[in-house]
């Protein structure tokens, strides 16, 4: 084994401290006596804003419209996804490239561009805001990144294993089934998760399609306006952070032995 | 119908005028061909001959653009792979990896809707029968190349096909291990009595293992015969050329060796290499030629020489014959009979 030159170290050490400090000031300060604006150091300790956080319905409604939103979206990505990656990863037609082009493009457009797009779409044809708008708005970034892992999963795959399972006399559905989905199995939780994470924290596009309901980022941009009870915006975060990490985290032991997981043969 | 072609029972698998393109490629281009029941038969060829593309009409992975296939009198044109009554072996083996070694031999039974006892009771028998009884358990990604080739095969044959197709079978194997495979698979379609279609491209392995060859160039058939036969009397110049190796002969030249008055085909270890003043065989015409080349090969010295009328033949000498050199002048005999016309060549 070769030892890292104390260069290399430091460097090392400055990057990870770049990227979490700021998260430690976020855990410090949710147990702040002052809270109007953040002093360092800070005042005096207090665990009362967790007990605010507990009482208060704007976060509990906000964190279930948000929970909800990423639910529904992520799972009609998982299957739009997966649908446009079954028909794109290998089948060649004329205009397979632009149309796969278009599928990835969502992604690619600003965000605000998407959420003026929609909103005016919506008013046109007179759909009123509701949960189902800010879905759609999800939605067209969702189905991005279940597709591109599906795709890049699916070219992966022999095409032999498909053939072979249609040879031992399994129609398309059972070979989907017990043979591609399976093998694909781990991409699509990844491709999920993402999906997910990125409706659970998304600000921009909600803005145009949301109307009234906040989720929890609307609340979040919101609340940061307010004089007062700051430190209740950086519990809140606190708690975003244990939930987002603790599924990753399960995702990241599940995957780890991928094929074993995925093929208990059931 | 093709004279060689007349087997007296329903034929195991036939195809008439059987035609597929790939745009404006014609991968398969007119094939007509009956397979026997019980029959080993290859289909041997280059890459892009045609013969991937036939078995793959056959097992239901291509459909025919024009013509008819049957599977033991039954059509099957139209019909999807995992309605037809072939399995085949794939070239890459196509093992799942996500299952296990017996859970690969289940699958076919399993789709089929065979319970769980029974199947794995199935499935241990089939891969007893390859020699791989007690490793059910494994993973593909545990096995060689040889074991994953004989669950490949343990997973084609378990659920009874009329018919085993084999593609490219032995292409990964190395040379040991394939012609131990030779001979297993040999022995396997003797004891089950079970058609095997196999492609290759390597001709050994077509004429060691097949009862009958089909000779594929260019998206149609050119010769099928038993493996003596496509030897011995190559129809045309690419059999003569693709089948072991040949000196070509045209009209003139193959009279002149004691042959008709038509191309010929003439296998280099049939001509003879005289010694000094040795008489030649009866019948045989004898040629005083000077050699340009000498190769040796292991069993064979392969000598390459040029005769007085400029004629370049290749002679394929016993590697004990020594002391031949480019430059000096030898006498060749050429015994009657071993000038074979080429049906096929006008």
């Amino acid at each position: 084994m070769t030892r890292a030159p104390l260069s290399l170290k430091i460097a090392a050490i400055g990057g990870l401290a770049f990227l979490h400090v700021p998260l430690l000031f976020i855990l410090l300060y949710c147990f702040t006596t002052e809270e109007k604006s953040y002093a360092f150091p800070p005042p005096g300790f207090t665990l009362k804003w967790f007990g605010v956080v507990w009482g208060r319905a704007d976060i509990w409604a906000a964190v279930g419209l948000s929970l909800k939103v990423a639910t529904i979206a992520t799972v009609l990505a998982l299957v739009l996804g997966t649908l446009a990656a079954g028909a794109l990863a290998r089948a060649r037609f004329f205009g397979r490239e632009p149309v796969s082009l278009l599928f990835v493009l969502p992604i690619a457009l600003p965000g605000i561009v998407t959420g003026i797009a929609l909103r005016q779409a919506f008013g046109l044809m007179e759909i009123p805001f509701s949960v189902w708008t800010i879905v759609l708005g999800h939605a067209t970034f969702c189905i991005v990144v279940v597709y591109n892992n599906a795709v890049a999963r699916l070219r992966r795959l022999s095409p032999s294993l498909i053939e072979a399972s249609m040879d031992l006399g399994a129609d398309a559905f059972q070979t989907f089934r017990l043979v591609v989905l399976p093998n694909i199995g781990t991409a699509l939780l990844a491709g999920g998760m993402l999906a997910f994470a990125l409706s659970f924290d998304e600000v921009i596009v909600t803005t145009f399609t949301a109307g009234q309901q906040s989720t929890l980022p609307i609340w979040m941009l919101s609340e940061l306006i307010r004089p007062r009870q700051r430190p209740v915006t950086n519990v809140v975060a606190v708690l975003v952070i244990l939930v987002t990490f603790l599924p990753i985290l399960a995702a990241y032991y599940l995957t780890r032995h991928g094929e074993a997981v995925a093929g208990s043969g059931k | 119908m093709h004279a060689h072609a007349a087997p007296l029972a329903t034929p195991a698998v036939r195809l008439a005028g059987v035609v597929r393109h790939f745009g404006a490629v014609r991968a398969v281009d007119g094939v007509d061909l009956a397979i026997a029941p019980g029959e080993f038969f290859a289909m041997l060829g280059p890459s892009g001959s045609g013969k991937t593309t036939c078995l793959r009409l056959i097992a239901g992975f291509e459909q025919p653009d024009a013509g008819h296939i049957e599977i033991f009198g039954d059509t099957v044109e139209g019909l999807p792979p995992y309605r037809r009554a072939v399995n085949t072996v794939f070239q890459d083996y196509a093992l799942f990896p996500h299952l296990s070694v017996g859970d690969n031999v289940a699958y076919g039974l399993r789709v089929r809707g065979i319970g769980r006892s029974e199947r794995d009771r199935l499935a241990g028998e089939a891969l007893a029968m390859v020699k791989l009884g007690g490793m059910e358990a494994r993973r593909p990604a545990q096995l060689s190349g040889g074991q994953r080739q004989r669950v490949a095969l343990a997973r084609a044959l378990v659920v009874r096909p009329k018919v085993l197709l084999l593609d490219e079978p032995l292409g990964a194997l190395d040379l040991k291990l394939r012609e131990e495979m030779q001979s297993e698979l040999k022995g396997l379609q003797r004891a089950l009595g079970l058609t095997f279609v196999f492609v290759t491209h390597d001709q050994g392995e077509a004429l060691s293992m097949a009862d009958r060859v089909a000779v594929f160039n260019e998206g149609r058939i050119v010769q099928v015969g038993p493996p003596e036969a496509v030897y011995e009397r190559p129809a045309t110049r690419f059999v003569a050329g693709f089948v072991g190796s040949a000196n070509v002969l045209d009209a003139r030249q193959s009279q002149a060796l004691g042959g008709p008055a038509r191309p010929c085909s003439l296998r280099p270890e049939k001509i003879l290499l005289l010694a000094p003043g040795a008489p030649g065989p009866d019948g045989a015409v004898l040629v005083a030629a000077e050699v340009t080349e000498v190769s040796y090969q292991g069993p064979v010295r392969r000598v390459s020489a040029r005769t007085s009328e400029g004629l370049a033949l290749t002679a394929a000498v016993p590697a004990g014959t020594t002391g031949i050199m480019a430059g000096a002048t030898v006498r060749l005999a050429v015994p009657k009979d071993a000038v074979r016309p080429m049906e096929g060549e006008e």
